[in-house]
């Protein structure tokens, strides 16, 4: 019963993997009659539940894909479970990083398009990123009333666009990179929001 | 002393701290009795359904304090369904009815509705503090209600409770009058905030040392919050994301560093690692962390916040910690006495975040340590020997191997050894949850050395009636024994049935209990409700009676005064 011996042996590996229905880790053939019948969640849950120790055993790098599910296990608060899960698929859709470049400065920036709520904001950042390399400020115009510079984007068609003419998510889905332009090249283009 | 007047008896009473030590009082005879009830002013119902909410009430008029349990621990894994019971109505009007003083209500997994709660709000003109945790059925509207109504609130805590978002509206309802509020924890909240009237109720409620906030209060709030609010000693908070601003991230820091009282952070929800640094300044104070909710903080930058934590008594971690963050903690917090240390992947197999390793290195490190709650890939004897060892003083020790089953990796043997010396050790263990390969032995030594626990927790383990026999015989103090997918049938069940009246209550789920067991139980012990929980699929056939050799899915056994209850529903039988 203290049964150091058994485990990890081969001809246990081979029962071990043998597909059953019931507990995991019971040896017995002869199994109480459930009272739920066949159908019922549990049975269906028991029908592919294996134990892990099973796994383990087949290959050590096979992928955690392969570990069944028990109802209820690893014990935590559901509350904490939904709360992870709910940053995890966040996290997979956020991070919408993207290069900017600005005419003149001898490098480029990246940011996290996500992080800002609109292009207020979004502007504001640029201006903080970009000022140290005294270029001028995004957001001052010259004495015709027009910007010294121009916020720009490249979409999904690979054409230039003007930021702040779309709605702000049809923005963050569309825009691949951005410039900044010098006035020169961007007169014509007209006043920013 | 009953040549004593009764008003010097009761001020005796006074001096009595725990409910256990009124209650025995009570006992002793018919004056002791009536002079306790009537000066009775908090009761503590660790079971709902084990007495009538009226006679609770009529037995202390005096009431001031309630706290209600409703449904068993297990629950908090989803292995109750849905609507078992725990309905916080029926005691919230009796209380109504019976003890309009009350100024008090703590309830623990229960259901609470929002017609409770507006309830609740208008019947108590005294009503102060409210705590729910792990609770659900309510709104937003409720808690408008409770903040529309209760005019000399204290306390508002909700600790992760499942709140139906209903709209901001409910923070403004704290009219301009209420000045009162020292604790405010809505952490667990998932709407909007109405930034503004959250600004202007701190600026207005002087005394207030706890505030929680949720994950939609920005970064900016926080910032002219601290600045209104310097006093803070408990702060949850919010979002904690900053943008590239960085003057808003100055302006945080420097807030930061007026709140010299702060002593325990929590919340940090979309925290990147570049915001941390603006807690610097406090860490130094802290004696509570709570980074359980902070995935996006890797194990170097939590290094880099732990290493200036030097006075922490409480920390709350994710696994991502690894053994060598949990190997800073050990060289840098002395003063620790519990840490969580919780699994950023569920299901395992991945990569092996903490192993025996990190907690060896806290036991020896922390040697003050007497609470653990610890999720890991893997774990041996001869670290849990060793952490028995170097720390004697446990009081809760709860280890969860994320393998069901898995033995000791080095040696492939069961970990009864460990935790047997862990029981051996620990004389005040009180609370004991167990993993990994388990035999029967583990349950002999649990019997033979763990005096005074009181719950103890079993998944996966044992190997026979034996095992559950051993504890239902050894541990004289036990109140909860919860059992999962373990082979313990109607033998173990029916071996003493009168320890389970000397026991809050029996949980077993997936063992090899049928409902003849059951039946017996219930004959023999009309003092104990035993409950047997059938779910069933909607697809499923209409089917036979039940055998009695079936094997019984889930039950509940919980000993009462109440008798059967009334409120069940039709997949809990009560035999």
């Amino acid at each position: 019963m203290e049964g150091g011996g058994s485990y990890g042996s081969d001809l246990d590996n081979l029962k071990a993997t043998e597909l059953r229905l019931g507990l995991p880790g019971t040896d017995e053939p002869k199994k109480l009659p459930s009272m739920l019948p066949r159908s019922s969640k549990w049975a269906i849950l028991e029908a592919t539940k294996r134990s892990s120790s099973e796994i383990k055993s087949v290959e050590k790098d096979q992928k955690p894909a392969a570990k069944a599910q028990i109802v209820g296990w690893p014990p935590i608060r559901s509350y904490r479970k939904n709360s992870y899960q709910a940053m995890k698929m966040e996290a997979e859709t956020t991070g919408m990083y993207v290069k900017v470049s600005m005419d003149g400065a001898p490098y480029l920036r990246k940011i996290d398009l996500k992080v800002y709520k609109g292009y207020k904001e979004l502007r504001e950042a640029l201006e903080d990123m970009f000022k140290c390399f005294s270029l001028g400020e995004i957001s001052r115009m010259d004495e015709s009333n027009v910007y010294e510079y121009a916020i720009t984007y490249e979409d999904k068609d690979g054409d230039w666009m003007l930021v702040g003419d779309v709605p702000w998510e049809m923005f963050l889905s569309s825009c691949k990179r951005m410039r900044i332009m010098k006035g020169s090249e961007a007169k014509g283009l007209g006043s920013i929001p | 002393m009953t040549y004593f007047p009764e008003e010097v008896v009761e001020h005796i009473f006074d001096f009595l701290a725990t409910h256990r030590d009124r209650n025995t009082v009570s006992t002793v005879c018919k004056t002791w009795y009536r002079v306790e009830r009537l000066s009775r002013r908090s009761v503590f119902v660790g079971n709902c359904y084990a007495v009538h909410p009226e006679r609770v009430v009529a037995r202390f008029p005096g009431l001031r304090s309630l706290t209600v349990k409703g449904k068993p621990h297990f629950a908090d894994f989803n292995l109750i369904p849905h609507d078992w019971g725990g309905f916080s109505l029926p005691w919230i009007e009796t209380a109504a009815r019976g003890c309009p003083g009350l100024e008090e209500l703590r309830l623990k997994r229960m259901v609470v509705s929002d017609e409770s709660l507006e309830l609740l709000a208008r019947s108590f003109p005294n009503f102060k503090v409210l705590v729910l945790i792990s609770c659900e059925g309510f709104s937003t509207d409720g808690l408008a209600a409770i903040a529309t109504y209760c005019r000399v609130l204290r306390e508002l805590d909700l600790q992760e409770n499942e709140v139906e978002d209903r709209g901001p509206q409910w923070l403004s309802c704290f009219p301009d009058s209420c000045t009162s509020l020292v604790s405010l924890n809505f952490a667990c909240l998932k709407g909007e905030v109405n930034a503004g009237s959250l600004e202007r109720l701190v600026a207005r409620c002087p005394n207030l040392r706890t505030l929680r906030l949720s994950r939609a209060v920005s970064i900016d709030t926080l910032s002219k919050i601290l600045a209104r609010a310097p006093h803070l000693v408990d702060l949850g908070t919010g979002s904690f994301t900053i943008d590239h601003r960085a003057e808003a991230y100055h302006k945080v820091m420097n807030n930061f560093i007026k709140c010299k009282s702060l002593r325990s952070l929590s919340g940090f929800w979309d925290a990147a690692p570049r915001c941390l640094p603006a807690v610097y300044p406090i860490c130094g104070n802290l004696t509570g962390l709570n980074l359980s909710y902070a995935p996006a903080i890797q194990c170097a930058d939590l290094i880099k916040l732990i290493h200036r934590c030097s006075k922490l008594q409480r920390l709350w971690i994710l696994d991502c910690i690894g053994d060598k963050g949990l190997a800073v903690v050990a060289n840098t917090c002395k003063e620790l006495q519990e840490l969580r240390v919780f699994p950023s992947d569920f299901y395992g197999g991945g990569i092996a975040a903490v192993t025996e390793e990190g907690l060896v290195a806290v036991s020896s490190g922390c040697p003050k340590l007497s609470s653990l709650l610890y999720f890991c890939n893997q774990m041996t004897n001869a670290a849990l020997i060793t952490v028995a060892k170097n720390c004697p003083h446990f009081t809760r020790f709860r280890l969860c191997i994320l393998d069901p089953k898995k033995p000791d990796p080095v040696t492939n043997q069961p970990l009864d050894e460990g935790f047997g010396a862990i029981v051996q050790s620990c004389k005040d263990l009180r609370r004991l949850s167990l993993s990994g390969l388990l035999t029967d032995r583990v349950f002999l030594y649990i019997g033979m050395y763990a005096e005074r626990l009181e719950m103890l927790s079993i998944a996966f383990a044992g190997d026979s009636d034996k095992g559950m026999v051993y504890v239902l015989n050894g541990c004289k103090n036990l109140r909860k024994l919860e059992i999962r997918d373990s082979p313990f049938g109607d033998a173990a069940l029916l071996e003493d049935v009168g320890k389970y009246e000397t026991m809050r209550s029996l949980w077993m789920s997936s063992c090899d209990v049928t409902l003849g067991g059951c039946k017996t139980l219930a004959a023999k012990m009309p003092g104990l409700n035993v409950e047997v929980i059938n779910e069933r699929d909607e697809s499923d056939e209409m089917e036979e009676s039940p055998s009695d050799l079936g094997r019984v899915e889930k039950m509940y056994v919980y000993r009462t005064v109440a008798g059967p209850r009334n409120d069940a529903p039709d997949f809990v039988w009560t035999l």
